[in-house]
């Protein structure tokens, strides 16, 4: 059990949980959260948005059940995290572009703090799509080399993908898969985070398979990330 | 200290705490979050003879109380099994229920062969798994076939054999009968309810599968209903299950006549179910002053 310390509305049904204890986890990877006892069934994976000593944020988007729990959450109230888990993004070197689509956004801003302070990065850019209004684009400019916003068009449009020599990418399958597209041909190595209906979390039910190349792959285990060229996309 | 210790055939388990088929993978997996070897056994993941990739597209949703799965038993083949994962199982102190399908009676004749030269402790044969196309549950809905079936794996190994049974049998108590008639050394109940789910956006049916396999909390009460009867009526050890949650759920279980309690859906509520049972358990019996569970098993 852990404490709330803040669950802050940012508008378009998107919310920063703030949650109180020393917690681990590196970019890319996931904390099953439950605010909740028995009902609903499943606890629900959301994605690391940041970490400080004493604290970590979630980003999330209401469009359920279990978010609505958790949007009505206040300060002070429980909340249970399992985790973290799964296989986040790799440590990588060279020119790193970021590019998340609505909610894809939320794992790029640890991805963003943690590579900035890697220095075999070279240059980080951020790209986010939003359908309304951006969100949190201060946030990203601290880390961002440059930080390019795009509202109700296609994140992709922006993006030169031969600048880069590796993309991190969340959000929507479609956008990601033309990221991959994009880079189909070039150096540049493309990884997704991929989203999957978990029960688990932890390897355990198969109910999260994610079809590979290289066959069936766990997604709350073996991923979320993969390499965006071996997935099999929906 | 209270006596948890339970025997089907020569199978020890420790405490009568077992972890449902599918929901614990082999053991590996919630075995790096805690202590996995204060449970009494663990039944590993559906296998059959073949590899299989389980079924496409949505594989889990949700109903109120309940989940229904389509996994459609992928798993790694027996043979994958033996090579990857036994050594790791075997190293573990609890005991080992190998869970067997198949799509046909020579698959599971092939399977249980297979199974029956290593060192597990107990085979699980499930007749009960409603989300392949061919066999698994077919085998398990009408007493002819699952007559058939239990006669000729029972001529074939000489390891515990548990039947596991569904609960979408024609008459669940006569399944059961028969395979104490057959020999089994104990049935396990129950499997998933054949259930479904539609998206009325798309207009849909949201298994791939069409039907999936319910459980969790929403199917206690007749999980529950279904092993008192068959506790009943048979005098072979029942391994009870279906939704159960919590220790007074396990507790229930037992009242109505269960040796050991299996728990699937629990463990993805929180990963340390099977532990806080068990502890519910003791501390019951303590206060209750009950040295061995057989003071309450089967009293109702
Ligand atoms: C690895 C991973 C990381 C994620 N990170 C974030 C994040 O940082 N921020 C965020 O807002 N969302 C994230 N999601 C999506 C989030 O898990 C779902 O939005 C959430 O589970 C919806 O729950 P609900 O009860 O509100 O919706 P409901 O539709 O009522 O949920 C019903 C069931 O479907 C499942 N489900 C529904 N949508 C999804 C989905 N997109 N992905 C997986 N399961 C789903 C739920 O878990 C639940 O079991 C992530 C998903 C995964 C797999
Ligand atoms: C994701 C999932 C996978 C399952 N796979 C198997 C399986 O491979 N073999 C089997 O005999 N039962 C399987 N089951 C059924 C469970 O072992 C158990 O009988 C059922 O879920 C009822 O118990 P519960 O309500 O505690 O989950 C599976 C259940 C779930 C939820
Ligand atoms: S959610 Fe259980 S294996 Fe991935």
């Amino acid at each position: 059990m852990a404490n709330v310390i803040s669950n802050e509305y940012l508008g378009q049904d998107m919310h920063l949980l703030k949650i109180e204890g020393s917690f681990k986890g590196e970019m890319g990877q996931f904390y099953m959260v439950r605010a909740w006892e028995n009902y609903p069934v499943l606890s629900r994976p959301i994605s690391i948005h940041n970490i400080e000593e004493e604290s970590i944020t979630f980003l999330y988007r209401v469009v359920g059940e279990g978010t609505e729990i958790l949007s009505n959450l206040k300060t002070s109230d429980d909340v249970k995290l399992e985790g973290p888990y799964g296989n986040g993004f790799p440590k990588v070197t060279g020119k790193v572009a970021l590019v998340g689509g609505g909610m894809g956004v939320a794992p790029l801003y640890l991805a963003a703090k943690k590579l900035k302070q890697m220095e075999s990065v070279e240059k980080l850019d951020v790209y986010m799509g939003f359908r309304d209004e951006a969100i949190l684009t201060e946030e990203y400019e601290e880390y961002a080399d440059e930080l390019f916003i795009n509202i109700n068009g296609k994140v992709t449009d922006d993006l030169d993908v031969d600048k880069y020599d590796y993309i991190f990418t969340c959000g929507p399958e479609v956008m990601m898969e033309s990221v991959v597209n994009m880079a189909k041909g070039s150096n540049t190595k493309v990884y997704v985070s991929i989203e999957k209906r978990m029960a688990c979390g932890v390897g355990a039910c198969l109910v999260c398979t994610c079809k590979t190349q290289s066959g069936n792959k766990k997604t709350c285990k073996d991923g979320p990330v993969f390499l965006g060229e071996d997935v099999y996309y929906a | 200290m209270p006596n948890l210790k339970v025997k089907i055939a020569s199978a020890e388990f420790k405490n009568p705490i077992v972890m449902a088929s599918g929901t614990f993978g082999f053991g590996r997996e919630y075995g790096e979050i805690y202590d996995i070897e204060k449970l009494g056994g663990i039944s590993t993941k559906g296998l059959t003879i073949k590899k299989r990739d389980g079924n496409n597209g949505i594989r889990i949703w949700e109903t109120p109380s309940g989940i229904m799965n389509s996994v459609g038993l992928e798993n790694p083949g027996i043979e994958g099994f033996i090579k990857n994962e036994l050594e790791n199982l075997k190293k573990l102190d609890v005991t080992t229920i190998v869970n067997v399908g198949g799509a046909t009676l020579q698959e599971y004749v092939d399977a249980v062969n297979l199974i029956s030269k290593e060192d597990v402790d107990m085979i699980e044969l499930n007749i009960s798994c409603p989300n392949v196309k061919a066999g698994g549950m077919a085998f398990g809905i009408k007493e002819e076939s699952a007559r058939n079936i239990v006669r000729v794996i029972r001529n074939i190994t000489s390891l515990p054999l548990v039947v596991k049974l569904s609960p979408n049998a024609e008459d669940i108590v006569r399944i059961a009968q028969v395979c104490e008639e057959e020999g089994a050394d104990g049935v396990s109940l129950v499997n998933t309810f054949k259930a479904m789910a539609i998206d009325i956006n798309n207009r849909k049916n949201v298994f791939e599968n069409t039907y999936a396999g319910l459980s969790g909390p929403a199917i206690k009460p007749i999980a529950l209903r279904m092993v008192h009867e068959v506790s009943k009526n048979v005098s072979i050890p029942v391994m009870g299950m279906g939704g159960i949650t919590t220790w007074k759920d396990a507790i229930e279980f037992i009242m109505a006549g269960a040796t050991c309690i299996q728990i699937g859906t629990a463990n993805f509520m929180n990963p340390s179910a099977g532990i806080e049972i068990l502890e519910g358990i003791k501390s019951y019996m303590d206060k209750e002053g009950i040295k061995d569970l057989s003071e309450i098993r089967g009293i109702i």
